[in-house]
């Protein structure tokens, strides 16, 4: 079908073909071919580690193609590197933002292409006016003087792709756009890409792992699966089932079968708990409820409403201000990280970089991040590095990480391979509570089905786990019972079962208060608070 | 199939040679490249006498080696030279892994001389072992308190051990004119110094310079390797130097393990003190001068702060210093031109990114632990 299509269609103004990229001991592009058509949005969809980065470093000039080629406008070119790439009109907007934070909006797009009054001063007079003029245009006016690093991420993101604009970039690669943005800010991205597409007729590569996403925004959808392409699609002519199975290779769940949850005694009480942010602003303002044996306690909420600091508290990592917190009635209010995982209570944070890892040292020590101390894998103050290799390896293999060696460094580890290894380093052992803190953030299909198995499966053990993630159709999926957060406060607590996805939606908008004037007042209270 | 996957993200498996010589290729290429910086500006230096002799420089690093490796006498003072770096540059290496710039060496080694000159001094007359271990028990201790100064004042106030390590150079410094002229000057000299050791004075190998300090050097090199990649406390100090939050994540105490690591480091400089007094000067003035300090800040650098490479680093630098001698006498090249090369050596180092680019060799994984130091303690000052 999509043959037929693409006949009747104009030449492509990207193709990539047989393009093959070998490394040690890994097939990381295998012929792969690619064709973006002018004004297209063209979504390259595939598991971490598919090999989606590895080609567009190649079309960015970052790698070199060991076969294939690559054409644009029909022509054969050789890129060499991303000056090269840059000036053939191909801009890459990076996942992790490549913006220098202390420098304005048109020094971070001027930077490394200066337009110069004379040899010696920058003439910023025109540049200026020709950012304005596109942010106009394009619905995201922004002030060139104003400083990168004091703008949230949804604009910086904007800031990126008007550098890419700036450069008159024919063929736009977004790397995971909507990994760092909310649901409305994506919203507001898709827009301008669409209009990006429309007015000036720039073709956009969008790397994603994103299902709903990719069928949302893309023309046309490649799935790469183990460095080769598995197929082709339009989103009017697949679902989300279809794409899922062709980038894991297999059948996949998109929810997962809970079964009965049958919950005993309460694990986590938390009585009035009062927990500040870390300027010392009280953000969680007396919170209660409780976790029980076998049941997940989902808490929903919209980010930055309390959830992280109130997890946080029950993790040794945030001081609770007053209140208590009891773990099968021992007192754990101030207990610290230490005295609770000694306790059972293991913790997936949302952080996993700042929190979870430390990204340059091999998987052997992060693997026993918080057990280095203890037997087996220490005697005294001596290591034992046969049993932290031991242990590394069985968790590899149970979690399936993928890594060829214990002793590579964390860092080198895709996404989803890292929250592996987090969750294999805190499920692995016994424990009373499981804390999850947006467990499957970044993540693909793959990946999120088999941490969102292995939860169930503690939960079946007689676990009892407090989630928290940004998701509701998560907490939905996995949740027993679901509390929700507005402004530090746990608003309304709703069995799972006659739990309303529009109605805990409304909850987390407006914490349930239905007057204007209240939310009106909710606002100025915010207002205060900032100044 | 989790061996087998295939994946671009993947690590490549790279042979430990490999990451030897990646890890050791700026550190080669600053001391070559220094070393050809210096002999461009030993050959201009003809200019001075009228005429430009371009077998100038390799005379002078000639004169250099033969100083440095041609006798005996010059390697053993070579080694003697290194011995203060060793302990100075381990010092300041310790701290690179914790995420800490000790720039505090200088005072923490004058601490030591201090305390083994003034302790040494009042013991002379006990037993030689007796006398010896106090005199190098009391460097080490007070090394070790100007360690933990800095090291609490950033754990409980969040003061930057940089700012804060300088402040404590110049008091060591007052602190040391103030005892010698005072309480600690010794009767009977023509100038204010302390008295004499006695059987504190460390014992010598078969009438060589080559002094017990020595010995403790480099049998800490070993001992300050295991600790730091074999002990649960190694791995405390490189988990708080490499993140802190996951420290606290991992049950860790940041705040102690930062006054302990200072605390260490200022314990191996105060060694190293104790070292030059005990075996060399034998006693301190009040003028007492030196440049070890500063000279372990370049030594911990081009060592890539792993204690193997501290202590080749030391012995080049103690080479140079031992060599330059014969270098101004045979070639007559001013030995400052040692100074001139090490802090090319620093230049070359500093500029990691720029070398490799250069050169075009991969970037390690990581940024190396002290360049990271270096320039995340800058400015940041969040408390741990």
């Amino acid at each position: 079908m999509t043959e037929s299509q693409s006949q009747a269609s104009p030449a492509p103004a990207l193709e990539m073909r047989g393009v093959t990229k070998r490394y040690p001991g890994v097939l990381a592009n295998d012929h792969i071919d690619l064709d973006v058509r002018p004004g297209e949005i063209h979504a390259l969809l595939g598991e971490n580690g598919a090999g989606k980065s590895t080609l567009m470093n190649i079309l960015y000039g970052l790698a070199e193609p060991d076969e294939g080629e690559i054409l644009l406008d029909g022509e054969p070119v050789t890129i060499h590197g991303p000056s090269d790439a840059i000036d053939r009109g191909i801009s890459m907007v990076h996942q992790h933002f490549m913006l220098v934070p202390v420098l304005s909006v048109a020094e971070n797009i001027l930077l490394g292409d200066e337009p110069m009054a004379n040899p010696i001063f920058l003439d910023r007079g025109v540049a200026h006016t020709r950012i304005r003029e596109l942010g106009r245009r394009f619905g995201f006016e922004v002030d060139p003087d104003a400083r990168v690093g004091s703008l949230s991420v949804g604009w910086q993101q904007r800031v990126e792709i008007l550098k890419a604009l700036y450069r008159n970039a024919r063929i736009l690669v977004l790397d995971e756009p909507t990994a760092v943005l909310t649901p409305q800010e994506t919203r507001e991205i898709f827009g301008v890409l669409r209009q990006l597409t429309k007015e000036l007729g720039t073709s956009i590569i969008f790397i994603s792992h994103k299902l709903n996403e990719v069928l949302e925004v893309a023309d046309r959808i490649t799935v790469i699966r183990r460095g080769k392409v598995v197929g082709q699609r339009v989103p009017a002519e697949t679902g989300e089932e279809d794409l899922a199975e062709l980038m894991v290779g297999r059948d996949v769940q998109l929810t997962v079968d809970r079964g009965e949850s049958t919950p005993g005694e309460p694990v986590l009480v938390a009585r009035d708990v009062r927990v500040a942010d870390d300027r010392g602003r009280e953000v969680v303002h007396g919170v209660s409820f409780e976790v029980r044996a076998g049941e997940i306690f989902g808490i929903a909420g919209v980010a930055g409403n309390g959830q992280d600091e109130l997890v946080e508290s029950f993790t040794g990592l945030r001081r609770t201000i007053s209140g208590q917190a009891t773990l099968l009635g021992r007192d754990i209010t101030h207990a610290t990280p230490r005295e609770l995982h000694e306790a059972g209570v293991g913790f997936v944070p949302a952080d996993r970089h700042r929190f979870g890892l430390i990204l340059s040292f091999p998987l052997t020590d992060n693997v026993v991040l918080n057990d280095y101390h203890a037997a087996p894998y220490a005697r005294g103050m001596v290591r034992d590095e046969d049993a932290i290799r031991e242990r590394t390896e069985a968790a590899i293999a149970e979690y399936d990480v993928r890594t060829h060696s214990a002793t590579v460094t964390a860092g080198t580890l895709s996404g989803g391979n890292q929250q592996k290894l987090i969750v294999a380093r805190e499920f692995g052992r016994d424990l009373k509570l499981l804390v999850l803190d947006q467990p499957t953030r970044g993540l693909d299909v793959g990946s999120i089905e088999f941490i969102h198995r292995q939860a169930v499966q503690r939960r079946q053990d007689g676990t009892a786990i407090l989630l928290v993630s940004a998701e509701l159709d998560e907490i939905l999926e996995l949740s027993d019972r679901i509390g929700v957060m507005y402004r530090g406060e746990m608003v309304a607590i709703v069995d799972a079962r006659e739990a309303d996805r529009e109605e805990i939606g409304l909850l987390m908008a407006t914490g349930g208060k239905v007057s204007v004037e209240a939310a009106i007042k909710d606002m100025s209270t915010d207002l205060e608070q900032a100044s | 199939m989790t061996a087998a996957a295939p994946a671009a993200a993947e690590p490549r498996r790279r042979s430990p040679v490999r990451r030897l010589i990646n890890l050791a290729i700026v550190p080669l290429v600053a001391v070559v490249g220094a070393l050809i910086v210096g002999g461009v500006i030993i050959f201009l230096s003809g200019f001075a006498s009228g005429e430009l002799d371009p077998t100038l420089p390799f005379q002078a690093y000639a004169s250099l080696f033969k100083g440095a490796f041609g006798s005996l006498r010059g390697i053993l003072f070579s080694v003697l030279s290194a011995t203060p770096l060793i302990l100075g540059g381990m010092a300041v290496g310790l701290g690179f892994k914790a995420g800490l710039f000790n720039i505090g060496a200088q005072g923490q080694f004058l601490m030591g001389a201090l305390g083994a000159a003034g302790v040494g001094a009042w013991v002379a007359g006990a037993p030689g072992i007796v006398a010896i271990s106090a005199a190098v028990l009391a460097g080490a201790v007070l090394g070790a308190v100007w360690g933990f100064i800095p090291g609490a004042l950033k754990a409980w106030t969040g003061a930057h051990e940089v700012v804060t390590t300088i402040m404590l150079n110049f008091i060591a410094g007052a602190l040391i004119g103030y005892l010698i002229t005072g309480p600690l000057e010794a009767p009977g000299f023509s100038f204010s110094r302390t008295g004499p050791l006695g059987n504190a004075e460390f014992p010598t190998l078969f009438g060589t310079s080559i002094h017990l300090g020595v010995f403790i050097a480099f049998a800490l090199v070993p001992v300050i390797w295991w600790l730091l990649w074999k002990s649960t406390l190694g791995f405390e100090i490189r988990t708080v130097g490499a993140n802190p939050d996951a420290a606290r994540y991992a049950g860790m105490h940041p705040a102690l393990i930062t006054i302990l690591t200072m605390s260490l480091c200022g314990l191996l400089a105060g060694l190293a003190g104790a070292g030059q007094i005990l075996g060399i000067s034998h006693f301190m003035n009040a003028s007492y001068g030196t440049s070890v300090g500063f000279d372990s800040i370049s030594v911990a650098l081009l060592g890539r702060a792993h204690p193997v490479g501290i202590t080749l680093a030391a012995l080049l630098f103690g080479a140079m210093r031992a060599g330059s001698g014969l270098m101004q006498i045979e070639a007559g090249i001013p030995v400052e031109i040692i100074d001139v090369i090490q802090a090319t050596i620093l230049l070359f180092l500093a500029a990691d990114v720029v070398v490799r680019q250069a050169l075009r060799i991969r970037a390690p994984s990581a940024e190396p632990d002290e360049l990271q130091t270096v320039t995340k303690t800058y400015g940041s000052g969040t408390p741990v």
